[in-house]
């Protein structure tokens, strides 16, 4: 089954450029194109991650936008407390004034504040709507917080559900290209260049769907389903983490998405679809319930 | 605000004749500490309580901090002992620390006798507030070390609070634990309203009073109306956890996300229970030591005002990735910011203060100084994480971690430090030694900074917060953060020292030790403050 998939697959790379074919053949993972590219968090690092969707451009670009403004005004309330000491300290000034009251100056830190608050409100509203647009998915995946694991359900192929697990750190390979602490047994799969809609929620209690690489980030919370969307630029591996605290492995439920070329996530559906739904085995064991991740550290 | 000088300086004199520690009738300490009725006494009482609040709170930091050292450490290696660390931190250091420092503490020592009161309005509640506290943090340290612990993190969202994922009484007990503390808060305000409304001196009406007593009193508004509501939030908790409701489960009709709404709609305005009076005592200390009146003293009362109105309707910003509606987004965003305006109106008028000044760098000066600028830092980043459409990228992360810790582990904590050198004296009767104060201000300036700057850095490259354990690639950031910790904790030691020299300080201060530029009632009487202070009612001109 897993072979003829994977011809299938062959056969459908041969329109995709030279490259991308050899590297499918090599290997008949229809997710392989996600390993050229992996959005990780890196040592040092002080800046949001690279853009991987226009939405996280946005909030890059207005995170930007909003710390400049802050960043002049620490900046100026800083030199003016430079200039006071300076100018005003005991030695300088032995005879302190007794001035209490400028109306205009009172009147001036109401009026700019108030003006540099609207320039900041007027961009950040805007992204505040585009954020909340999930009209017209190409698709939507239910997401499912569990204590410990995600779980996704791809609402367009039915019968397409699996649940993804941390890599106990005592099984990561890094030859493989895994993180500790961040890739999972079986990621998300995602095509690229479309909208993706997800329907957030939680079998148990509130989970956070954090992906920062995306900009997307929702509570699951059970009895309730929350919506975010993405869209993905280009192929690639990015990740996310649990982001609401859920109990004794909250920090041992990452997210892992692999995002290719819609032909090879159509390919992948069909795969996945054999490998998770025909009542066999998973062709991947999946590892043991992580209830003794945390002694196993 | 105009200076406060009694008509006869020499009354004071009258008091001095009493013996200042128990006046002339000698109590037993049984009687003196715990059935204590007089302001200072429990005041003395709540800062030991804050003391050691502080202490707790603080090992706990350290132990975080020291297994966040390097990734996959393994000081920690149970997630339920991190949760009940974390959780109990959070608690600890509001409800034990910061609350009782600096409301019921300075709160109560200096607020009856700025005002000219003899003692609070109810003596007697005084002394319950405080036993309602101190058996409340026995409650939350059972909390901490009984069985796994309550780790459902100081915001105790359901349902990871409720008896089916979090079995056992330590949650109880940190939920009865709020309880007491809250009951505690409830009627500590209720007194300071009564106090500050009612026991003024003649003379001294609301536009004349000292911009500590207006703190509190604001404060106290703020206590007594969203104490009530944390209270029914909890109690609503420990129905579901013990007696079947069901109103914060899905299964039963439930809303988790209604927990959410009332914890936060008590939880904001704490956020400015906290610091509104460590603003009253940076501006004390402010205008003491530019020896000038504060400047705009209206804008500055009713700045706290403002802030504390708008509090009240701000609170969904906590919620940005709950699910609500982009509207209420937009709404709640708008509302958050329009805070800084007022927030905006103090830290200017602080600096019109010192403008033309005669600033002397003592060390209150130093811990006021440090405040305005980390405040103003920490302010930044929250207009930062005000922008509903950032937080969607900030939420929970670290940036979030370093924003709140930059308002209150340097802001509210520099506002403790700069109340306990101002006032040492006064309390104590001995002055701080001034070389050591100022080496605890930078060592501990340098170590809070080391600290929290680099969790910026961590929460924009995505470190969620609550993890005992994180990827690799924060390990970085993290090893700078703890090192930053343990400067801190060496910083405390000097604080330790200091508190050493103080209480066995042989120097005998004069009334108002600081000297023209402390102009309130605090500096009319004697210092240490005798028991009873204005047994004459001081006149205010």
């Amino acid at each position: 089954m897993k072979r003829l998939c994977g011809l299938a697959f062959g056969a459908a790379s041969l329109v995709l450029f030279a490259a991308h074919l050899a590297m499918a053949q090599s290997a008949p993972d229809p997710t392989a194109a996600a390993d050229a590219y992996v959005n990780a968090p890196h040592n040092w690092q002080w800046w949001f991650p690279v853009s991987g969707s226009p939405m996280q451009a946005k909030i890059d670009w207005l995170m930007q936008y909003v710390l400049w403004w802050m960043a002049a005004v620490v900046g100026f309330v800083a030199l003016l407390m430079a200039y006071v000491f300076i100018k005003f300290n005991a030695k300088a000034n032995p005879k302190p004034s007794y001035v209490t009251h400028n109306t205009l100056i009172e009147v001036i830190w109401i009026v700019v504040p108030t003006l540099i608050l609207a320039v900041i409100i007027i961009p950040s509203i805007n992204l505040i709507w585009y954020e909340g647009d999930t009209s017209n998915p190409y698709m939507t995946v239910t997401v499912t917080g569990h204590q410990w694991y995600w779980e996704y359900t791809y609402q367009s192929v039915p019968g397409l559900d699996y649940t993804s697990y941390m890599i106990p750190d005592d099984q990561i390979d890094p030859s493989k290209g895994q993180i500790r602490r961040l890739s999972v047994d079986h990621p998300l799969v995602l095509p690229v260049g479309e909208k993706i809609k997800f329907d957030i929620t939680s079998g148990d209690v509130l989970h956070g769907f954090y992906l920062p690489s995306l900009g997307v980030q929702k509570y699951a919370i059970p009895g309730t389903i929350v919506t975010s969307w993405t869209l993905i630029n280009k192929p690639g591996t990015y990740y996310g983490q649990c982001n609401q605290i859920c109990g004794l492995n909250h920090d041992a439920m990452p997210i892992e998405i692999k995002a290719v070329p819609l032909a090879d996530y159509l390919a992948w559906t069909k795969a996945a679809l054999a490998d998770y739904t025909d009542n066999a085995a998973p062709t991947a064991a999946l590892p043991a319930p992580p209830v003794k991740l945390a002694d196993a550290r | 605000m105009s200076s406060f000088v009694q008509d006869d300086p020499h009354a004071p004199a009258h008091d001095a004749a009493h013996d200042a520690h128990g006046g002339h009738h000698k109590q037993t300490f049984v009687r003196r500490w715990l059935m204590s009725t007089n302001h200072k006494d429990i005041g003395t009482l709540y800062i030991t309580m804050a003391f050691i609040g502080a202490c707790t709170g603080g090992m706990l930091s350290e132990i975080m901090r020291q297994q966040l050292m390097y990734p996959h450490n393994d000081l920690i290696t149970n997630g339920n002992t991190w949760n009940a660390i974390i959780t109990a931190h959070g608690l600890i250091m509001i409800f034990w620390f910061v609350m009782p420092a600096l409301i019921g503490g300075f709160g109560n020592w200096m607020v009856p006798m700025m005002i000219g009161a003899p003692d609070m309005a109810f003596p007697r509640l005084n002394n319950m507030s405080f036993w309602f506290l101190a058996c409340g943090f026995i409650f939350v340290m059972t909390g901490l070390l009984l069985g796994n612990g309550a780790g459902a993190g100081w915001t105790l969202y359901p349902p990871l609070d409720n008896a089916q994922y979090s079995p056992g009484l330590a949650t109880d007990f940190a939920l009865f634990s709020l309880h007491l503390a809250g009951i505690s808060s409830l009627l500590g305000a209720i007194n300071f309203i009564a106090t500050i409304l009612n026991m003024r001196a003649p003379g001294m009406t609301m536009h004349k009073m000292p911009l500590f007593c207006w703190a509190i009193l604001v404060t106290a508004f703020l206590l007594l109306l969203a104490i009530p509501v944390l209270a029914g939030a909890v109690t609503m908790l420990i129905m579901d956890r013990n007696f079947g409701t069901s109103f914060f489960e899905p299964a039963g009709g439930g809303d988790p996300v209604l927990f959410q709404h009332l914890f936060w709609f008590f939880g904001h305005p704490e956020v400015y229970i906290m610091i509104l009076p460590a603003f009253g005592i940076v501006s004390h200390v402010v205008s003491t030591f530019s020896k000038k009146p504060i400047f705009g003293y209206l804008g500055m009362a009713y700045a706290m005002v403002i802030i504390g109105f708008v509090g009240f309707v701000v609170w969904a910003h906590h919620m940005f990735v709950s699910g609500i509606s982009d509207d209420s987004r937009v709404y709640f965003e708008v509302a958050t910011l329009v805070i800084a305006v007022p927030t905006g109106i103090k830290v200017f008028s602080w600096i019109a203060t010192m403008w033309g000044g005669s600033i002397e760098f003592k060390t209150p000066m130093l811990w006021a100084i440090g405040f305005i600028f980390l405040f103003v830092i920490g302010g930044a980043t929250g207009v930062v994480l005000a922008n509903a459409g950032l937080d969607q990228e900030l939420h929970n992360d670290y940036f979030l971690i370093a924003h709140f810790h930059y308002v209150l582990s340097m802001g509210a904590t520099f506002g403790v430090f700069a109340g306990f050198y101002y006032w040492i004296g006064k309390m104590a009767g001995h002055q701080y030694p001034e070389f050591w104060g100022k080496v605890h201000f930078w060592s501990f300036f340098i170590g809070v900074n080391l600290t929290f700057f680099p969790q910026h850095f961590l929460g924009l490259a995505g470190m969620p917060r609550r993890y005992p354990d994180y990827a690799d690639a924060f390990a970085g950031w993290n090893f700078v953060s703890s090192v930053g910790s343990i400067i801190s904790g060496l910083s405390t030691m000097v604080f330790f020292y200091v508190l050493y020299r103080v209480f066995t300080g042989k120097d005998v201060l004069e009334d108002n030790y600081w000297g023209e530029g402390a102009t309130t009632l605090e500096w009319a009487v004697p210092s240490p403050a005798p028991h009873h202070t204005f047994e004459d009612v001081p006149v205010i001109r």
